[in-house]
C-alpha cells in the first residue's frame, strides 16, 4: 500500500510518500503508525506523540482504530491549520 | 444552487467572486463574504510569508462534502469557496467563503460553519517563513484550541439549525 506524509510528519521522515508492505498482524491505523515508528530515527521523531497524528484512508479522515485492510492509500499528518 | 470550489496558488478577487455569485439573480437577498488574510505576525512574532501545504484531491473532496452539508443545513442559493496554497505574503488573501441565500441568517451561519470547518478539519497546513536572519527560518503553525472548539460546536445539535428567516 501507499503511505503519504504531510507537513512536519513529511519533513521528519524525509519522504512525501512511499510504498510499504506491513507484516501480517498489522490491522489498524494505530498499529501501522506504531510499526512505522520503529523503522528509523526520522519515523520515531515524526510519530513520537501518536495522539496528535491524524490519518486518512483513501482520502477520508479515519480514527486510529480504523482497519487498514483493503486500503489503497494511507496518509499521516499533523493537526490541520488551514483557513 | 451554484457551487464553486477552487484550490489555487493565484491571488483572487473577493468582490468579483461575490458579484459572480449574484449576477442575473433576483432571488438572492443576502450575500456573506468572508476573506481570510495573511497577517505580518504570528504569535506576536513578525513573519515574512506563509506557505500552505495541502493534500490534493482530499482537500477538494472534503470541502465539497462540507459545502453539501451546509446546503443540507441551510437554504442556500450559492456557495463559493476558494483556498490558496503555496507561498502567500502578508496582506494577501488566503481563503474566501461566499454564501448566498434569500435571507441573512442562513448566509451568516453557513459562512461561519464553512470557515470553522476549513480552519480545523480541511487538510491544509501553514508554515511560517521568518524574516531573513531569524532561526529557525521556518516553523509550522500550531493548531489553536479555539479553532478546534469552533469546529466542534457544529457537531452538537445546533440551535440555529434550520433558522432561515
Amino acid at each position: 500500500m501507499k503511505v503519504r506524509y504531510f507537513a512536519w510528519v513529511r519533513e521528519r521522515i524525509g519522504l512525501a510518500e512511499e510504498d510499504i508492505e506491513p507484516p501480517a498482524g498489522i490491522a489498524t491505523v494505530g498499529e501501522l503508525l506504531a510499526w512505522l515508528a520503529q523503522r528509523g530515527d526520522g519515523y520515531a521523531y515524526a510519530f513520537e506523540n501518536p495522539k496528535v497524528i491524524r490519518a486518512a484512508i483513501d482520502k477520508s479522515h479515519v480514527r486510529s482504530d480504523a482497519r487498514i485492510e483493503g486500503a489503497g492509500e494511507i496518509a499521516f499528518f499533523p493537526p490541520m491549520t488551514g483557513g | 444552487m451554484i457551487t464553486t470550489i477552487r484550490l489555487q496558488n493565484q491571488i483572487f478577487d473577493a468582490a468579483a467572486e461575490a458579484a459572480l455569485l449574484t449576477r442575473s439573480r433576483t432571488d438572492i437577498g443576502a450575500v456573506v463574504t468572508f476573506t481570510g488574510i495573511c497577517r505580518a505576525d504570528e504569535n506576536g512574532e513578525p513573519i515574512a510569508a506563509l506557505t500552505l501545504e495541502y493534500y490534493p484531491v482530499m482537500a477538494e473532496a472534503e470541502i465539497a462534502r462540507h459545502v453539501e452539508e451546509a446546503q443540507a443545513r441551510w437554504p442556500l442559493l450559492g456557495v463559493t469557496v476558494i483556498h490558496r496554497h503555496g507561498r502567500i505574503a502578508p496582506g494577501e488573501p488566503i481563503v474566501l467563503v461566499v454564501t448566498a441565500s434569500s435571507h441573512r441568517l442562513a448566509a451568516f451561519a453557513a459562512a461561519e460553519f464553512l470557515m470553522d470547518y476549513l480552519k480545523a478539519r480541511a487538510p491544509f497546513w501553514k508554515q511560517v517563513e521568518k524574516p531573513a536572519g531569524a532561526t529557525p527560518e521556518r516553523t509550522w503553525v500550531e493548531p489553536k484550541a479555539a479553532d478546534d472548539s469552533a469546529a466542534e460546536r457544529w457537531s452538537a445539535p445546533s440551535p440555529r439549525r434550520g433558522a432561515a428567516k
